[in-house]
């Protein structure tokens, strides 16, 4: 079975501390990481190629240094790494960064399955998976916490909904994206390490992708970010210490208060 | 006229809660765009629960204009490619300005399928919309970086526009079963069922599952807890609320409680009315999941937990101590008939 997995590389959020007098993010020495939740479609390639052999190609779009997530990828035992890198896709959203991606997979070839991570931690949309089997016209799953059944031509995945799970089987080729119920992700292994220390990794850019022009980074995003501004901090903030019987007695009252006056104790709150 | 749409969805036969939701905010936009709301929802009259007239209509009395049931073997659950064909048919044909659905699982998976289809915009997980004067673009508001800054995003060149909305972030209009609107069934074109995908069914009766998205209230617990049996006292204040049962990673990934559970960056993001929480410290990750809840109440030990900082009702104690007291409170006022 021959895997795609698309990755993202992001900034560290267990790093990111918020300044609390402006409300704003601290990026200065934000580490880049591989988006925790693709590490999961990385884990799902790993158990199948387990199962079934084949190759896991690892792609990702994004500035030159992303070629630090490929290896981080390369590390933990996939393949081989390709990066889709150009100044042209700078700004892309989800629609561009989709369509370029598509461009790269028709380019490599061959896959049976594409992976994604549910979302990115960044962007935090999870259109890109969706949108990406659009683009290549293959079928999709998402939330898929388990595979069920994998076989030559068609998988069965359980995807997690509202209501309970879905199951659905799939022709091959298709893409999934995954949850973190599918497994928790290996470590790097040394040898992965040396491997992925000495790897090539394949660079594509816009004109390598037959790109058409219209379609690449902010100028052909359909979406603009027209207002960034802060929440309002309306949440007023009481709060009560309970260290003996009196003080957790007056906090319960407090408490019940509170509700009350916000209409959160009436039916269908 | 112009259009704007929303995509409803049901379960079993019965329109969903989030469906009223979101006309509730499509009619909204109507009126500021002086345009038409148009409901689209999906049936399959040879199901075991096909939509009855009276769920249609149900469509109008909650805002929307006219009803556009799509009809069609195996249309009634969720299967994103032929959802998706069929709506580009239908948009291709009738040119919305607007379409939104909410930010379910399956709104989530649909929308950027169609929005690639359509050539559109979409914005993930709005929490604001609003039409701009003038030029009568939507202005689609979202929670970003862990709903830690708020971005406004538009689509000014193409249409339609489209977007997600939070499940939660708005209240459904009260039924009006005077309003009047057309109610049409249409015939879904079989060429667009695509054969590479087959449902094969829900499971819906897993033990500890819980459907947190769509709870008015959810009651989380985290490691403070320090056992999988504890969540019983959670279950009792949930229980006391009529609310879910959330927890953060560390319950989770210790096993004493299932992954639907979550709430958080690796979980699910969540916007209730309210969010009580009990031994739970408040990592920027879980945060990233309950930044647009309501109202949030903490309940632990540490004056230092960063979740005092955002709950609006904080109480620093042993959540042991603290939770039963708040159960035989909320028991006492039930049997006192409490809902004046
Ligand atoms: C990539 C990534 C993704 C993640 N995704 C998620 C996610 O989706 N959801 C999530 O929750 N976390 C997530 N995490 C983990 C997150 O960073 C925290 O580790 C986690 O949220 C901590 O869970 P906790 O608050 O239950 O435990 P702790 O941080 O250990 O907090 C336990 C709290 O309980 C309090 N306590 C103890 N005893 C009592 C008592 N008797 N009464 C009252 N209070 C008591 C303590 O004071 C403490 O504050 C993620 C982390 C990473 C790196
Ligand atoms: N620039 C990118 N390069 C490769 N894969 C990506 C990129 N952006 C998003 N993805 C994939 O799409 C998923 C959803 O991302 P998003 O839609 O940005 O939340 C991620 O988990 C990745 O698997």
């Amino acid at each position: 079975m021959n895997i795609l997995a698309a990755i993202k590389q992001v900034p560290d959020t267990d790093k990111v501390r918020m300044d609390p007098d402006s409300g704003t993010m601290i990026r200065a020495g934000v580490d880049t990481i591989v988006n925790p939740l693709d590490l999961y479609a990385l884990e799902a390639a790993l158990k199948l190629r387990e199962e079934h052999g084949g190759t896991i190609t690892v792609l990702t779009l994004g500035p030159p240094s992303a070629e630090r997530a490929l290896r981080e990828a390369l590390s933990m035992g996939c393949d081989a790494g390709v990066l889709v890198t150009d100044k042209a896709f700078a700004g892309s959203d989800t629609w561009a960064t989709s369509y370029a991606l598509s461009l790269a997979v028709k380019k490599l070839g061959g896959f049976d399955l594409i992976l994604a991570g549910e979302r990115a931690t960044d962007g935090d949309t999870g259109q890109v998976g969706p949108g990406l089997a659009a683009w290549l016209d293959v079928p999709v799953a998402t939330y898929v916490g388990s595979i069920e059944s994998s076989g030559e031509t068609e998988i069965v995945v359980r995807r997690l909904v509202e209501e309970g799970y879905q199951r659905l089987r799939l022709k091959l080729p298709c893409l999934a994206t995954v949850v973190k119920e599918i497994g928790t992700p290996r470590l790097p292994t040394l040898r992965g390490k040396k491997f992925a220390r000495s790897s090539m990794i394949r660079a594509l850019n816009a004109k390598d992708l037959d790109a058409e022009e219209g379609f690449l980074g902010l100028r052909g995003s359909p979406t603009k970010v027209s207002k960034i501004f802060y929440p309002k901090v309306a949440r007023e903030g009481v709060m009560l210490r309970a260290g003996d019987e009196a003080e957790a007695e007056k906090a319960a009252d407090g408490l019940m208060a509170f509700l009350e006056t916000r209409g959160l104790l009436a039916k269908g709150a | 006229m112009n259009q704007i749409w929303t995509i409803s969805e049901q379960y079993q036969g019965e329109i969903k809660r989030v469906s009223f939701e979101l006309l509730a905010r499509g009619r909204d936009l109507a009126d500021q765009a002086g345009a038409i709301l148009v409901a689209i929802v999906f049936s399959d009259d040879n199901s075991e629960h096909p939509l009855a007239d009276a769920s249609l209509k149900e469509l109008i009395s909650r805002g929307a204009d006219e009803v556009v049931c799509i009809q069609g073997t195996g249309l009634s659950v969720f299967q994103c490619e032929t959802w998706s064909k069929n709506l580009a048919a239908l948009a291709r044909a009738r040119k919305p300005s607007v379409i939104i659905a909410a930010a379910t699982s399956s709104g989530r998976t649909l929308m950027p399928h169609l929005a690639v289809k359509l050539g559109a915009g979409l914005t993930a997980d709005c929490t604001e919309l609003s039409i701009e004067p003038v030029t009568g673009n939507l202005l689609q508001t979202r929670p970003a970086i862990g709903g830690n800054i708020m971005a406004t995003i538009k689509t000014p060149d193409r249409r339609p526009q489209m977007a997600t909305v939070r499940p939660k972030s708005a209240l459904p209009l009260e039924p009006d079963y005077t309003r009047n609107g057309l109610v049409a069934r249409l015939a879904a074109d079989p060429t667009l069922t695509d054969p590479r995908v087959e449902v094969l069914g829900l499971e819906s009766d897993i033990p500890d599952f819980e459907n947190i998205e769509e709870a008015g209230i959810v009651v989380a617990g985290g490691r403070g807890l320090k056992k999988s049996d504890n969540f019983r006292i959670l279950r009792e204040l949930a229980d006391a609320l009529g609310a879910a049962v959330g927890a953060s990673r560390e319950a989770v990934d210790r096993g004493w409680i299932s992954y639907p559970h979550q709430v958080g960056l690796s979980g699910k993001t969540i916007s209730p009315r309210l969010y009580i929480c009990a031994g739970i410290s408040g990592a920027i990750q879980h945060l990233a999941g309950i930044k647009t809840a309501e109202t949030i109440v903490s309940i632990n030990s540490d004056p230092e937990a960063p979740i005092h900082k955002l709950a609006d009702f904080a109480i620093v104690g042993d959540l042991f101590d603290i939770v039963p007291r708040i159960v035989k409170r909320l028991e006492a006022r039930k049997t006192k008939g409490g809902d004046r």
